[in-house]
């Protein structure tokens, strides 16, 4: 909210969902570096959101029958976002938000390998009611600012991307080297830094990392509930002479991960993964992501930056919680040129608005056609390298799509609007002025403030009636939201 | 602007289409400026395609040895003949919407098209078949600079892109084109009705007219928002076509259906882009010319085989021209997991009215140590360079001079498939 030190609104924009109301007054007596430490320190925080949703004064979520977001896709979507419009934990589910598109699965592909119920589960399920290893979304939030090198390991075995990456049918008869190319490419070094031949060494390095069906376990979108697949090392499967890489593997500078017995050959996926999460280039990678994510996508990624985020990641021993805080106390974090320089992600536009347009009467299920529409579906990415970024959210097609939901949101608030607008309201002035205070936008030139108040009247001269409110303040809010100052955070 | 106002309510959301004054339909502009009014639709294959199961050399005993599990029998091919290297060929059992334009001549299957050391990388490879050259994989793309080309002013709907990112091929300099992903949807709408409907969409439209010098980050977005407040009405009336046959019911084929629509309406672009994924096919391929693959092929070719019975059917067939391609082939042997692991070169499909049908290039033999292979015989070597493809594209379809779009000259090698 504008209301806000501009400082804690850029920092709640960048490590958050923005803020609503409620936000602005736990921020607001609050000192930059506070806020900093508020967000990143967020174990301090209740994890309670989950428990609050079905409750008052939050956003609605609404399903069919029993809302199931363990096995239930579009649940587990509501639920995603529910928690970022109301999670006393932003920066954690902000960075699930980064680690669910560096590592980017697609239900659509789980769902045709195991059915909707367990494509779901493996994404989305939350320990607690149902049997069964967490969904992968649930890793993304434990080890949101932990360790990279831990959470790449538990990826490599995680159910979700066994068969997204068809880790599942790697053997030693034939590997598999789907995820052993996509681990250096997109999880690690990247383009440049890696060979052909250590792509079919590293399908060789994971061949038997499968998974292992529970009892009761089938494919079937009606199956059992409490049935699962887990990650298995199976040793009759892996393929145990020795592998060659054109990287370091060790740090004695050995290419080479030895020939191991078949009952020790795990240890060559964990060999390969202290390799790629401890090379130079991935933590050059991160930090460039880092600074695209949290810093500006405007401004190329200043060297320095890139230098010294990559040395705390390697001399923190690949923690990423010391490289966030270091970006986001970084002098170019904090530099006022950076504010709105960066593109909001479909999701992060949308929860941001409505932060600060309302959620009353609104469910989260008429968020979902929308953000496909403006090619943002979570737990749905394009394909393994993520969502294209940037600018290239933005086209004809999709900017329609913003505007169009912005439409949709104002039309939803528009009693609660007028309601709450009515005292400033009384005069065309003050309910500009408020909704600018409200809806954040980068900096308005004055030929699209005047656009503005040239639409606030022309209905006529302002009373401030609540006919006129409930059209003026909803069709202000549409612009608002619908403008492309709204579209960078 | 004005002309035309209909409002409709969608979702308690009044929807507002309104008329463009300006003058609109490109086909009026590009008679005017003496232009042909030729259209090329790239239909996209995402993932990389198995050529091999696409084109079939269903005598090649290699075939059967390398893909015991994939491998289509040779009964069910639909058989196309012999290449001049006399490989007998069949296409997919699924691709019969494919096979009948072949035997009508107008389908060309161009062999083992590629480049020199082929990238293995899906997002590599689609931004190189993008730029149209192997060492650049950002900045703009061949259908982008072949836009930069036309005469200005350009009509906002000169190109039109079915998907929601712009591709590399169509990024261009000073050429902007419109993604209608969903043309259904892709109309205006307001909290209110009536007057203060068209009020507010006047407002945005000053809004976005905001030239925000200084912040081209900004100018740009606001671009994407003036271009679709001035493609609004002609995308709905293509959406309003009727077409003369059923189209499946699946994104690829209505997306097709749209651009019938758009064809047929005289809306006028010269290019469309349609694509359709799921072609890294990893795991579970399927065999006997069914399962998952099989499904692929069914999609394409009946897509494809309704789009071109239609266009047909409305007399505009000699004026379309379609091209078919993937980012890459796949690995001549089957993994593991009764699927392909990425490739090498691959077939691309050129068809329409104007075009001169039949097998071109060589097909690989792919018994080991055969110099049709590379990477120790696990993959297909190219032999035609796929920028050869675009060079007779651009030179002989749209009548431009593909030497400075494509930064070189691959005429030379091209073939002669129109």
């Amino acid at each position: 909210m504008a209301q806000l030190n501009p400082d804690i609104d850029h920092l709640l924009r960048r490590a958050g969902f923005g803020a609503s109301a409620a936000d602005a007054a736990t921020f607001r007596d609050m000192s930059t570096s506070a806020a900093v430490a508020h967000l990143v320190e967020y174990e301090g925080r209740p994890d309670d959101v989950d428990a609050r949703i079905g409750r008052p004064d939050h956003v609605l979520v609404t399903t069919k029958d029993a809302f199931t977001p363990d096995i239930d896709i579009d649940d587990a979507r509501q639920r995603w976002l529910f928690r970022m419009i109301h999670t006393r934990r932003p920066l954690q589910e902000k960075m699930a938000l980064f680690w669910h598109n560096h590592f980017a699965t697609a239900y659509s592909k789980l769902a045709a390998d195991a059915g909707t119920l367990q494509g779901a589960k493996m994404l989305a399920h939350k320990p607690g009611v149902l049997r069964g290893p967490q969904g992968q979304i649930e890793l993304f939030r434990q080890y949101a600012l932990g360790n990279f090198r831990n959470l790449l390991l538990e990826v490599a075995k995680d159910p979700a991307m066994l068969v997204w990456l068809d880790g599942q049918s790697n053997t030693k008869a034939k590997p598999q080297e789907n995820f052993g190319r996509e681990i250096m490419e997109l999880f690690t070094v990247g383009v440049g830094y890696y060979t052909e031949p250590d792509v079919y060494a590293a399908a060789r390095v994971f061949t038997g990392w499968n998974l292992r069906p529970s009892a009761n376990y089938t494919n079937d979108d009606y199956g059992d509930m409490n049935a699962y697949q887990e990650f298995v090392y199976n040793a009759d499967e892996h393929e145990s002479s020795a592998k060659t890489f054109s990287f370091p593997i060790y740090s004695n500078g050995s290419r080479t991960i030895p020939e191991r017995s078949v009952s020790q050959g795990m240890q060559d996926g964990i060999d390969l993964i202290n390799a790629l999460a401890t090379h130079p280039e991935t933590a050059r990678r991160l930090a460039r992501k880092f600074w695209n994510f949290f810093v500006s996508e405007i401004h190329a990624p200043d060297p320095l930056f890139v230098e010294q985020a990559a040395a705390v990641y390697l001399q923190n021993g690949t923690e990423i919680r010391p490289v966030v805080r270091y970006v986001l106390t970084s002098p170019w974090f904090i530099n006022p040129s950076m504010r709105y320089a960066r593109y909001a992600w479909p999701v992060e536009y949308v929860t941001r608005a409505i932060k600060e347009v309302g959620w009353q009467n609104l469910s989260l299920d008429r968020v979902r056609s929308p953000l496909a529409n403006m090619g943002q579906l979570l737990f749905e990415p394009p394909n393994v390298a993520g969502w294209h970024l940037g600018a290239n959210w933005f086209s004809t097609g999709t900017m329609l799509a913003r505007m169009n939901f912005a439409a949709t949101l104002a039309s939803s608030q528009k009693e609660h609007l007028a309601a709450s607008l009515a005292e400033e309201g009384g005069t065309s002035q003050g309910l500009m002025t408020a909704m600018l205070e409200r809806v954040t936008t980068a900096p308005l030139d004055s030929a699209p403030q005047q656009a503005l108040m040239t639409y606030l009247l022309a209905g006529g001269s302002w009373t401030g009636n609540t006919e006129q409110l409930n059209t003026r303040a909803s069709g202000l809010a549409r612009l608002l939201v619908g403008c492309s100052e709204y579209q960078l955070i | 602007m004005s002309v035309s106002r209909r409002i409709f309510i969608r979702d308690g959301v009044a929807t507002v289409t309104l008329g463009l004054a300006a003058p609109s339909f490109l086909s009026a502009i590009a008679q005017a400026q003496g232009l042909p009014n030729r259209r090329l639709v790239v239909v996209y294959l995402g993932g990389g395609n198995d050529s091999l199961n696409t084109l079939i050399g269903y005598r090649d005993p290699a075939y059967y040895s390398r893909r015991p599990s994939i491998a289509v029998p040779a009964g069910q091919v639909l058989q196309v003949g012999t290449d001049a290297s006399g490989q007998t060929l069949g296409l997919h059992p699924r691709l019969a919407g494919l096979a009948n334009i072949f035997n009508e001549g107008r389908l060309a299957l161009v062999q083992r098209t590629g480049y020199p050391n082929s990238s293995r990388s899906h997002f590599e490879a689609s931004d190189v078949w993008g730029t149209a050259n192997p060492q650049m994989v950002t900045g703009s793309g061949w259908l982008g600079r072949y836009l930069d080309t036309l005469p200005r002013p350009l009509d906002a709907l000169t190109a039109w892109n079915t998907t929601g990112d712009t591709p590399r091929a169509l990024v261009s300099g000073t050429s902007g084109v419109p993604a209608i992903q969903n043309s259904t949807t892709y109309t205006y709408a307001s909290p209110n009705r009536g007057a203060a409907a068209l009020q507010e969409r006047a407002a945005a439209q000053t809004m976005a007219g905001n030239a925000a010098a200084s912040r081209p980050h900004l100018a740009y977005v606001n671009s994407t928002t003036r271009g679709a407040i001035e493609t609004l009405d002609r995308v709905a009336q293509a959406q309003a076509y009727t077409p003369t046959v059923v189209y499946p019911n699946n994104g690829f084929a209505q997306s097709l259906r749209t651009v019938a629509g758009a064809i047929v309406k005289g809306i006028g672009s010269r290019v469309y882009w349609v694509q359709t994924g799921g072609y890294d096919t990893h795991a579970g391929q399927g065999g006997g010319g069914a399962g998952a693959y099989g499904n692929l092929m069914g999609t394409l070719g009946d897509g494809v085989g309704a789009f071109y019975s239609d266009i047909r059917n409305q007399g505009l067939a000699a004026d379309t021209t379609i091209v078919v391609f993937s980012e890459f082939s796949r690995r001549i042997s089957e993994n593991g997991s009764a699927g392909t692991d990425h490739g090498a070169a691959g077939v691309m499909m050129v068809l329409g009215g104007s075009v001169r049908g039949g097998l071109y290039g060589t097909a690989p033999q792919l018994s080991p140590g055969n110099p049709t292979l590379e990477n120790n015989s696990g993959d297909i070597r190219y032999e035609t360079d796929f920028r050869s493809v675009y060079a007779r594209l651009l030179d002989q379809w749209f009548g431009v001079n593909s030497v400075p779009i494509l930064n070189g000259d691959f005429r030379a090698g091209a073939p002669a498939i129109f």
